[in-house]
C-alpha cells in the first residue's frame, strides 16, 4: 500500500515541456530516498491547466505543483515526501490559503470552481495506461449495464432522452443518429469515431484520448450494441503520437479483459475496434471524407444523401461520432438521461469542453455546463487577459466559426445561441483576442488555412476560397477599394451556397462574422489605408517622435535592417541628437519599439 | 469478462489502491510528525503502518499525511488525529503496537485513547 501518490501530467502539453524527464527524475529521487515502497509515481493525462504545466499533484495532501522542472524533483521528494514540508515556491498560488497558511483544494480555485467535468472526469486523475484505474472509477460498468439489463432500443432511447448532441460541431442529436442506423437492416454495420480534430486551437479530443482512452472504447462498444454493429474504427490523426499509443495500449488491455472481442459479459455480443491513422487533412474531419479515407481511398467528401446511417463505411449503415460525444455516453447510461438533461439549456444539454487559447491567462481545457456565458469562461475561469489589455473578441468554431464581440459576452453559450450570433460551437476551440488583434487579419488567417486544406474536389471551395484570400490580402495591403468589399461579400454567399461539403460551406464564416461586427475595421483598411489595431504591417509606418528621443541609439543598434540613423536635430532639454527611421528600408519588425526606454517610437 | 461480479471484483481491488487520491477535505486527518526529530525516533514505520492498516480495514474518509516538527521533540514519534469539529488529539512516543487501538477506538469509534495522549504521559 502506497502512502502517497505523485501524479505527473503526461499529456502532450506537459510532455513537450519535459514532464517525461520529471517522471524519471522523481522516480530516481524516490529510489534514492528509499521511498519506493511508500510512494508511487503515476503518469496521468491532461489536467486542463496547461498554462501552468508541467503539473505535479501529490496526494493525499492534494498539493498542486506548477511549472515543475526535472531539477525540482529532488526537492519535492526530500522535503515533501520525506519530511512532509510542502515546497511552497512551486505551489500554484491560487491554491494557497493565505489567511490560514494552508493549502486549498483545487476545486476551490477560480479555474476549477465553475467547471463540471463529465467528458474530462478521468483526465489527469487516473493512469490512462492502466485499465484497472478506469474500472475503479466506474469504468465499463455502463457497458455491463447496457448489455445485461437494457435492450438496444432502451440504450438508444436513453441517449435520445438525454438530449446529447454531437460535440464535433454541427450538434446533431446523437440518439437520432443511432436510431436511424439501428433501423436499417444490413448484414454488417459499423461504429466510427472521428478523432481527426483538425480545428486550429482545439485539443479536447486529443486530451480525452490521452487521458481517458477507455471511455471512448466503452462508449463505442455501447454504440455497437445499440445499432447492431460488431466492428468499429477510430480515425485518429497520426500527428497525435501519444494519443495513438495510449489508445493502442487501452485496446490491448480491453481485449485481454474480454471487454472487446467475442461474447462480452457472456451475452453473446461481439465487438472489436481498430485504429486508422489519418494524415492530418482537415477535410477528413468531414464524415463522408473520413469514411472514404478509412476505406483506403483519397480523403474526399461525397454528396449526401445517402447519409452514413443508410450507406456509410464500405457501403454499410454506419454511425460516426466525435470523441467528446462518446466520452459522455457511459455517464449517461450509468446516471440516466434525466441526470444529463438536467444540465445545460433548453436545447443544448450537458456540458461542453472548450480549449482556451490566445490572449488569455489560463490557457487550457475547461468543461462547463451549456449556457455558461463567454464572460464567465474568459474572465472567471480563464483568468482574464494578460497585461491589462482589453478583450476584443473571441473566436469559436475554428475555420468554420466566427467571432463574438465584447458586446455579446453575456450571451449564454449553446449551439443555437452561437448560430444566432453568427458563430458556431464547432469542436470547442475558443481563441481569445485582445485589442491588438486586427479582425481582417484574423479572417485572413483562417482563409489561408481553408485554402490550404480545401481538398479541391469542388470548384466553389477550391477556387472561391483562393479568390477570397486574394481580396483579403488586397485589403490588408491597403490596395483595395469598396468594390472589392462588395465582391468579397458576394463570394461569401456563393461559396456558402454551392460547396459540396461542410468545409466549403462554412469557409466564408470567419469573413462573414467579422464583417458583421467589425465592418468599420474593413473600411478603415480600404478607405483610410489604416489598420486600427496596428497589426497589418503593410499599413504601418514606424517613426521616431523626435522631441521624446534622448539619442541613446539603442533602437539603431537593434535594427536588423540598418534603417535607423542619427539626425542633426537635438530636442529641447536633450543632450544628444535624435534618431530617425528610413521608412524605405524599414521591415516593420518592431524590434526598435521593444528597446526604446522612452516610448519615443510609434507605429501607426 | 464474463460477468458484472468479475468487473466489480477488479473495481474494488483497484479502488483500494487509489484511496489516497480521494479529494475529501472534511474527513479525519492523521498527521505523523516527520521532521528530522520524528524520523530519527522512528516515525516512518508508524506512518506506513497507519496507511497499511487503514487500507486493510477498508476505511475511507481518512487522510494519513506527514507534518513537520511541532516542537515537542522529546516525545517523538508524535501523531495527531484531527476529527472535524473536535479538538485535535496528540499521541506521543508512538510505537507500532499502539496503532491498532488508535484506529479501532479513536478513528472508527470516535473515542480517543487517553492513555497514549500527551496529557497522560509520564516520564
Amino acid at each position: 500500500m502506497y502512502r502517497s501518490q505523485v501524479l505527473i501530467c503526461g499529456g502532450t502539453g506537459c510532455t513537450s515541456s519535459s514532464s517525461e524527464k520529471i517522471i524519471n527524475a522523481m522516480q530516481v529521487a524516490i529510489d534514492n530516498a528509499g521511498l519506493n515502497e511508500e510512494v508511487k509515481v503515476v503518469k496521468t493525462g491532461c489536467f486542463g491547466l496547461c498554462a501552468l504545466g508541467p503539473i505535479v499533484i501529490v496526494y493525499p495532501e492534494g498539493c498542486f505543483y506548477s511549472r515543475v522542472t526535472p531539477e525540482d524533483a529532488e526537492e519535492i521528494v526530500n522535503e515533501h515526501l520525506l519530511k512532509g514540508r510542502i515546497v511552497k515556491r512551486l505551489i500554484y498560488d491560487e491554491t494557497i490559503d493565505n489567511a490560514n497558511d494552508t493549502i486549498k483544494s483545487l476545486n476551490e480555485t477560480p479555474f476549477y470552481k465553475s467547471q463540471k467535468r463529465i467528458a474530462l472526469r478521468n483526465c489527469g486523475v487516473i493512469n490512462p495506461e492502466n485499465i484497472d484505474e478506469y474500472i475503479a472509477n466506474d469504468g465499463y460498468a455502463a457497458l455491463g449495464k447496457a448489455l445485461t439489463e437494457m435492450t438496444p432500443a432502451e440504450v438508444i432511447q436513453t441517449v435520445l432522452d438525454s438530449g446529447l448532441r454531437g460535440r464535433g460541431g454541427a450538434g446533431f442529436p446523437t440518439g437520432l443518429k443511432w436510431k436511424f442506423a439501428a433501423g436499417n437492416d444490413a448484414d454488417q454495420k459499423y461504429v466510427c469515431c472521428n478523432a481527426d480534430e483538425g480545428d486550429p486551437g482545439a485539443f479536447m479530443d486529443r486530451s480525452i484520448l490521452e487521458g481517458d482512452p477507455h471511455a471512448l472504447i466503452e462508449a463505442m462498444a455501447i454504440a455497437g450494441y445499440a445499432i447492431g454493429a460488431n466492428q468499429g474504427y477510430i480515425y485518429v490523426r497520426a500527428e497525435y503520437p501519444i494519443a495513438v499509443n495510449r489508445l493502442k495500449i487501452a485496446l490491448k488491455q480491453a481485449r485481454e479483459y474480454g471487454l472487446l472481442g467475442k461474447n462480452i459479459f457472456d451475452t453473446g455480443f461481439d465487438f472489436d475496434l481498430d485504429v486508422r491513422l489519418g494524415a492530418g487533412a482537415f477535410v477528413c474531419g468531414e464524415e463522408t471524407a473520413l469514411m472514404t479515407s478509412i476505406e483506403g481511398k483519397r480523403g474526399e467528401p461525397r454528396p449526401r444523401p445517402p447519409f452514413p446511417a443508410v450507406k456509410g463505411l464500405f457501403g454499410k449503415p454506419t454511425i460516426l461520432n466525435n470523441v467528446e460525444t462518446y466520452a459522455n455516453i457511459a455517464q449517461i447510461i450509468l446516471n440516466g438521461a434525466e441526470w444529463f438533461a438536467s444540465m445545460g439549456t433548453e436545447k443544448s444539454k450537458g456540458t461542453k469542453v472548450f480549449a482556451l487559447g490566445g490572449n488569455i491567462k489560463h490557457t487550457g481545457l475547461v468543461e462547463v455546463p451549456m449556457g455558461t456565458t463567454l464572460r464567465q469562461i474568459v474572465e472567471e475561469i480563464g483568468g482574464g487577459i494578460p497585461s491589462g489589455k482589453k478583450f476584443k473578441a473571441a473566436q469559436t468554431g475554428g475555420p468554420s466559426g466566427g467571432c463574438i464581440p465584447a458586446s455579446l459576452m453575456d450571451v449564454e453559450i449553446d449551439y443555437d445561441n452561437l448560430l444566432a450570433i453568427g458563430s458556431m460551437m464547432g469542436s470547442g476551440g475558443l481563441i481569445v483576442m485582445d485589442e491588438d488583434t486586427c479582425m481582417v487579419d484574423i479572417a485572413k488567417f483562417f482563409l489561408e488555412f481553408t485554402v490550404d486544406e480545401s481538398c479541391g474536389k469542388c470548384t466553389p471551395c477550391r477556387v472561391g476560397t483562393r479568390r477570397m484570400l486574394e481580396l483579403l490580402t488586397k485589403i490588408t495591403d491597403g490596395k483595395a477599394d469598396m468594390e472589392d468589399l462588395e465582391k468579397l461579400e458576394a463570394l461569401c454567399d456563393y461559396i456558402k451556397e454551392n460547396s459540396l461539403c461542410g468545409l466549403g460551406q462554412t469557409a466564408p464564416n470567419p469573413v462573414i462574422s467579422t464583417l458583421r461586427y467589425f465592418r468599420d475595421e474593413y473600411i478603415a483598411h480600404i478607405q483610410d489605408k489604416k489598420c486600427p489595431a496596428g497589426a497589418c504591417k503593410n499599413l504601418l509606418n514606424f517613426s521616431v517622435v523626435k522631441d521624446s528621443c534622448f539619442g541613446c541609439g539603442m533602437c539603431a543598434r537593434s535594427c536588423p535592417a540598418d534603417a535607423i540613423f542619427v539626425t542633426d536635430y537635438v530636442a529641447p532639454g536633450k543632450k544628444k541628437p535624435a534618431y530617425e527611421i528610413d521608412t524605405a528600408k524599414c521591415i516593420k519588425c518592431g524590434a526598435c519599439i521593444g528597446t526604446c526606454k522612452f516610448n519615443a517610437i510609434i507605429k501607426k | 469478462m464474463k460477468s458484472l461480479a468479475e468487473l466489480k471484483a477488479i473495481k474494488e481491488k483497484a479502488q483500494a489502491q487509489m484511496t489516497a487520491r480521494e479529494n475529501n477535505d472534511d474527513g479525519i486527518r492523521v498527521l505523523v510528525g516527520m521532521a528530522t526529530c520524528g524520523i530519527a525516533a522512528g516515525a516512518r514505520p508508524i506512518l506506513n503502518k497507519f496507511v497499511d492498516e487503514i487500507a486493510k480495514r477498508n476505511i475511507h474518509n481518512v487522510k494519513v499525511t506527514q507534518t513537520g516538527c511541532i516542537g515537542i521533540c522529546q516525545y517523538e514519534p508524535v501523531v495527531e488525529v484531527v476529527v472535524p469539529g473536535q479538538e485535535k488529539v496528540t499521541y506521543v512516543k508512538m510505537t507500532e503496537d499502539k496503532i491498532d487501538r488508535i484506529i479501532t477506538e479513536h478513528i472508527v469509534n470516535g473515542k480517543p485513547v487517553t492513555e497514549f495522549t500527551i496529557g497522560s504521559y509520564k516520564d
